[in-house]
């Protein structure tokens, strides 16, 4: 396990999964706490929309991809608030022009498209020292956004009404949200690719929110489970061999579904507990006692 | 009412007047006028889609009139409504929202609190006092998804005192609550009504009759005259059809006795 250390492509990985977890964990939670999981699906997909245009134009893809990933952020968050009807259907159109545009321009921009592939499905093998940069300076622009307008993006998040009647910037509070998501999604496209985003974004942040009930404690254990997610994945994919992506998004679904299976004991252990502070259930070690007494 | 003299305004803690309100190209408030006092009670009912809600969104400053003016303590609703504290009917997610009892109140300070200016003690204090009032202080680390619909009311009651109102407006305070606890909640409105106004809506008379001061019914006009009694003649005015009156433990000063209680009081 330790030899594969030396090599800096690996050491680079890890780095790079702990760092999209940070973001993936806060921007994830609010993600899931907003239902806006399809809107992030259509950021993601649309951006491939800037690879194409790098490819075209000849400019670093990822430059296109936060370019389109802005636009598509911004057009689908101002659909979503402005328009009363077919939101979906339009986020949906948006989601399948972005990704059409893209597939087009690299048609057309003709060459070698080598790493093509690895804006798709992930390069986390692939991650150079300043990306790993970028990425940090990603994480401190989205650390820093969720820590100064934390109650805004709270107050927005739980009761958008009361949000507004208090006078709070609500279109502009949730437009900033929607770019920290395309910013995300460009620094995951990194290490899972643009069509497994989506998973990674949500799962933890699902695992989280099914066991803690506060959403700074929710972002903290999201962004835990991430770097767990990605770390495991990446040994499986180093030692069995496999796409390192997939095998992250593989690990991240099987605790996802574990973690759903377990709830439902979860919480009647917690009910059984909450009857016996109260007396309404003999504890279990008083329920062995009296079977006990009864012999 | 039609005509307002200055005296009169002082005093007015909303002011509607000739509010013509609705959707696209469907109205559905009407020539609403309506003068509410400071530290008046009042109960408005009228049945679902009569427009209550509408009315709320107006006095929110979330729906422009189509027509007509609204003016909350002798301002515009946009200045206004910072004097309101708002209690919804329900909270969309709140089943599965992280989030506790005491977070969810300090909501209500974000009003007072500037973009990056954070929350001061003056704001726990605030918080603690508003959770007391609705007797909820000893649940304030309670997820607000393992709260019962009465409890979670209180919390929302609480939310709005903590915006320091001097108008509370509350949307169906005591839809889908047992009857335990909807007592529970008017008592601690009557006891609020003492220091502020009191605006409530409801499809449930004997809801909004336990409590208040003046009833008016609403459907898509406004029939109130600032009294303590439903007429049967405002009733059939509002639902524009006979009325069951289902009306167990309402007091008398709020129903007089006529033919069609009689009937079916049980």
């Amino acid at each position: 396990m330790i030899e594969a250390l030396q090599f800096d492509f690996m050491r680079n990985a890890l780095v790079a999964g702990v760092l999209v977890s940070i973001a993936c964990g806060i921007i994830g939670t609010f993600v899931a706490i907003n239902r806006i999981v399809f809107i992030s699906g259509g950021i993601a997909h649309a951006a491939y929309g800037g690879i194409g245009l790098g490819y075209f134009f000849r400019f670093n893809p990822v430059l296109g991809a936060v370019i389109f990933s802005l636009a598509a952020a911004l057009g689908m968050g101002i659909v979503q608030r402005y328009t009363r009807q077919r939101a979906d259907t339009i986020i949906g159109v948006m989601w399948a022009i972005g990704m059409a545009i893209g597939i087009i321009l690299v048609d057309l921009a003709g060459g070698y498209k080598a790493d093509l592939m690895s804006y798709l499905f992930g390069s986390i093998l692939a991650v150079s020292s300043r990306d790993l940069l970028i990425m940090l300076l990603l994480d401190a622009i989205i650390v820093g956004l969720a820590v100064l307008f934390y109650k805004e993006l709270l107050a927005i998040s739980f009761d958008e009404t009361f949000a507004t009647v208090a006078n709070v910037p609500v279109d502009a509070i949730y437009l900033t949200l929607m770019c920290t998501i395309a910013l995300t999604v460009v620094m995951m496209m990194r290490v899972v690719g643009l069509i497994m985003t989506i998973a990674l974004l949500t799962m933890p942040a699902a695992i989280s929110g099914l066991f803690v009930k506060d959403m700074k404690k929710m972002m903290g254990f999201a962004s835990i489970l991430g770097m767990v997610f990605t770390t495991v994945g990446l040994w499986l994919s180093y030692f069995l061999n496999l796409t390192s992506g997939a095998t992250i998004i593989l690990v991240a679904g099987a605790a996802y579904l574990l973690s759903v299976a377990i709830q439902p004991l979860l919480r009647r252990a917690r009910a059984d507990r909450a009857e016996e502070a109260i007396g309404l259930k003999p504890s279990s070690l008083q329920r062995k006692a009296d079977k006990r007494s009864r012999l | 009412m039609k005509h307002t003299d200055i005296t009169d305004t002082e005093l007015e803690a909303i002011a509607i007047q000739h509010l013509w309100a609705g959707y696209d190209h469907e109205i559905v408030l009407e020539d609403i006028n309506l003068s509410v006092k400071e530290l008046d009670f009042i109960g408005l009912i009228g049945p679902n889609g009569g427009g209550k809600t509408t009315l709320f969104k107006v006095l929110l400053g979330l729906l422009p009139p189509m027509r007509g003016e609204v003016r909350i303590m002798g301002m515009n609703v946009i200045k206004g409504r910072r004097y309101i504290g708002y209690v919804p009917q329900t909270v969309e997610f709140d089943r599965d929202f992280p989030i506790n009892v005491w977070d969810v109140v300090l909501l209500g300070r974000l009003g007072k609190r500037r973009l990056l200016q954070p929350y001061t003690d003056k704001d726990n204090k605030i918080v603690a006092e508003a959770l007391y009032d609705v007797e909820m202080l000893d649940l304030s680390d309670r997820p607000i998804s393992e709260l019962s619909g009465g409890q979670k009311k209180r919390v929302y009651i609480a939310r709005a005192l903590a915006t320091e109102p001097k108008i509370l407006l509350l949307d169906e305070p005591m839809a889908s609550l047992d009857p335990h606890a909807g007592s529970h909640i008017s008592e601690i409105l009557r006891q609020l009504n003492e220091r502020m106004t009191i605006l409530m809506i409801s499809h449930d008379i004997s809801a909004i009759a336990s409590c208040v001061k003046t009833v008016g019914c609403l459907n898509r006009q406004l029939f109130y005259h600032g009294e303590k009694q439903i007429t049967p003649q405002m009733l059939q005015l509002a639902y524009k059809c006979p009325v069951d009156l289902i009306a167990h433990g309402v007091p008398h000063r709020v129903f007089p006795n006529h033919a069609i209680e009689e009937g079916r009081n049980d």
